[in-house]
């Protein structure tokens, strides 16, 4: 089954004062999804919509081809700094606590649970750092373990808020092949991002907006030095440097 | 080597050693969920609003300890409502509102206790009596011990995913809000049946110097509630053996053996007290200089 997003008229505001307006996309796996935007596009609005945090005033989100119900089906990953690193809880923990939405209050959690928490650990490549507690871990490892706990609630939909912040050369290297693994796997990520130097190696797709919709579509004809100036050329954001995105666009497409 | 058997052959203090086990489990256990949530003053205010419902209880039908239950959930329910209602139709955030409204309810309790039917003294109410323990509070005991256990393994899972991230667990489907409504109650609720061993102004140790204690011992969450549950037992137990044998009031000598506990953790934690943290960090260096012998010298 193909995981497909159906977003139609969508407008979220917080007081009244709408931060994304009127927008129409349909997003479609298997592909890892640049959210790119200045600061303040809605970005952020947008992943929580998505994830089900935000009521929307008008419009509607469709989840289509998921198998389950949403609050399975999608992962939602926040910013690193919404997380209690303290926690006393380990990554096989972590990745465990992804099932507690299908097991309910009362079921077993069980071999099938336990193989899948196993295979998560592997699929992230997180194995030889399993009982670290998770502050314990540098920051890519970090990343990497909430992916590992998206994979066991077996979601079909990934959402990443600023995934990369943070993250040196390495640990970027390795989170964006743990990303482009589940693309492979048939799964739709979307992730807000803001290096425009790393869009191209990283993702398939872009979707761009400021406020509103500006362009969507595959990262090899829509992300392109005309709509990135669009999408950024706005009076909130003259403060920032552009030269970024002149050269990279038309970089290895997988 | 008779002082040491003798608490046990007396009726009142066989009573009083079932109470401090089973109060002393129940907020251990509770204390662990504080803790992850960072509730710790939150709850510290709750303990003091319970006095005037005490108090409004006292005077309307005496100390009667259902009374005394209904009176005190109401208070503290009534300021940690009004607290939230009060930061989201005002500029105040939560924790001011709180603080100004139990602090008032503080006041209130205590100028209301004078008007008691009963003769009552304050000290009662502020620091416990677990010698005084009768029947009918050992039945709220076991009551209000088998709602807050019950709830919190039926609800673990749950109340994980709230605990841990907030907004994970609402995507997920999870009603934050009522879990965390619930999880007050029940802080409200082993609040009140810890009064007769503690009082309003100690209760807060009981409940969260165990999880406080075992959160620097162990990686695992999931080991956190019960060791928490078991250390408050035993704390509570040997506090009251240590205020049979010494006559420090009961209170006072059970929040200290925990305290004791608690700051030996601190000291001593293998992985996270402070000394072992102060000889790894040297450690870590010495170990770093070895293996790049330049990274101490800026190469600019």
């Amino acid at each position: 089954m193909i995981p497909r997003i159906h977003i139609e008229d969508l407008t979220i505001s917080y007081n009244r004062i709408p931060a994304v307006h009127h927008l129409n996309v349909t997003l479609e796996g298997p592909s890892s999804v640049a959210l790119l935007g200045p600061n303040g596009a809605g970005k952020t609005t947008l992943l929580k919509a998505l994830a089900g945090l935000l009521p929307s005033e008008t419009g509607r989100i469709e989840f289509q081809g998921c198998g389950t119900a949403r609050t399975q089906a999608v992962a939602y990953v926040p910013q690193r700094e919404s997380v209690d690193w303290d926690f006393p809880i380990t990554v096989r923990a972590l990745a465990a606590m992804g099932r507690y939405p299908a097991l309910g209050l009362w079921k077993k959690f069980g071999p099938a649970d336990h193989a899948l928490v196993e295979e998560a650990l592997h699929v992230t490549e997180l194995e030889a750092f399993a009982d670290r507690q998770i502050k314990a871990l540098s920051g890519g490892q970090q990343q990497r373990a909430f992916l590992a706990r998206a994979w066991t609630q077996q979601a079909s939909v990934y959402l990443l808020d600023e995934p990369f912040t943070g993250l040196d050369a390495n640990a970027s290297a390795s989170f964006a092949s743990a990303l482009r693994h589940l693309r492979d796997m048939g799964k739709l990520v979307i992730a807000s991002h803001h290096d425009l130097n790393s869009v191209p190696s990283i993702f398939n797709r872009v979707l761009l907006i400021n406020g509103e919709l500006v362009a969507s579509g595959e990262t090899a004809t829509t992300f392109t030095p005309e709509n990135v100036e669009r999408t950024f050329s706005t009076k909130i954001f003259s403060g920032h440097e552009h030269r970024a995105h002149h050269h990279h666009h038309e970089e290895e497409q997988a | 080597m008779s002082w040491l058997f003798e608490p046990f052959q007396y009726e009142f203090m066989q009573r009083a050693l079932v109470a401090c086990a089973l109060i002393g489990f129940t907020n251990g256990f509770l204390g662990s969920f504080v803790v992850l949530r960072r509730l710790a003053l939150m709850a510290d205010a709750l303990s003091h609003s319970l006095l005037p419902g005490l108090a409004v209880s006292a005077i309307f039908i005496g100390l009667n300890p259902g009374g005394l239950l209904v009176g005190g959930l109401l208070a503290a329910l009534f300021v940690a409502l009004g607290g939230h209602l009060m930061a989201r139709s005002s500029r105040l955030k939560d924790e001011t509102a709180i603080a100004a409204l139990y602090i008032i309810a503080f006041a209130a309790g205590i100028a209301l206790i004078k008007y008691a039917k009963v003769r009552v003294s304050l000290d009662h109410f502020l620091f416990g009596n677990i010698l005084a323990v009768g029947d009918a509070d050992l039945w709220i005991s076991y009551l209000v011990g088998a709602v807050v256990l019950l709830s919190l393994v039926i609800l673990h899972r749950p109340l994980l995913l709230a605990l841990f991230e907030v907004s994970v667990a609402r995507s997920q489907g999870v009603r934050v809000d009522a879990l965390l409504g619930w999880l007050i109650v029940l802080i409200v609720l082993t609040m009140v049946s810890s009064l007769q061993a503690v009082g309003v102004l100690l209760s807060l140790g009981l409940m969260i110097l165990p999880a406080a204690t075992v959160y620097l011992l162990t990686d695992s969450y999931s080991s956190l509630a019960v060791r928490s549950g078991a250390l408050g037992m035993a704390g509570a137990v040997a506090g009251l053996l240590v205020s049979y044998w010494t006559n420090i009031p009961s209170g006072p000598a059970i929040i200290m053996v925990l305290g004791l506990v608690f700051l030996l953790a601190y000291l001593f934690s293998p992985k996270y007290g402070i000394i072992a943290a102060r000889w790894r960090k040297r450690h870590l260096h010495e170990e770093s200089l070895e293996r790049w012998p330049d990274s101490s010298v800026e190469k600019r």
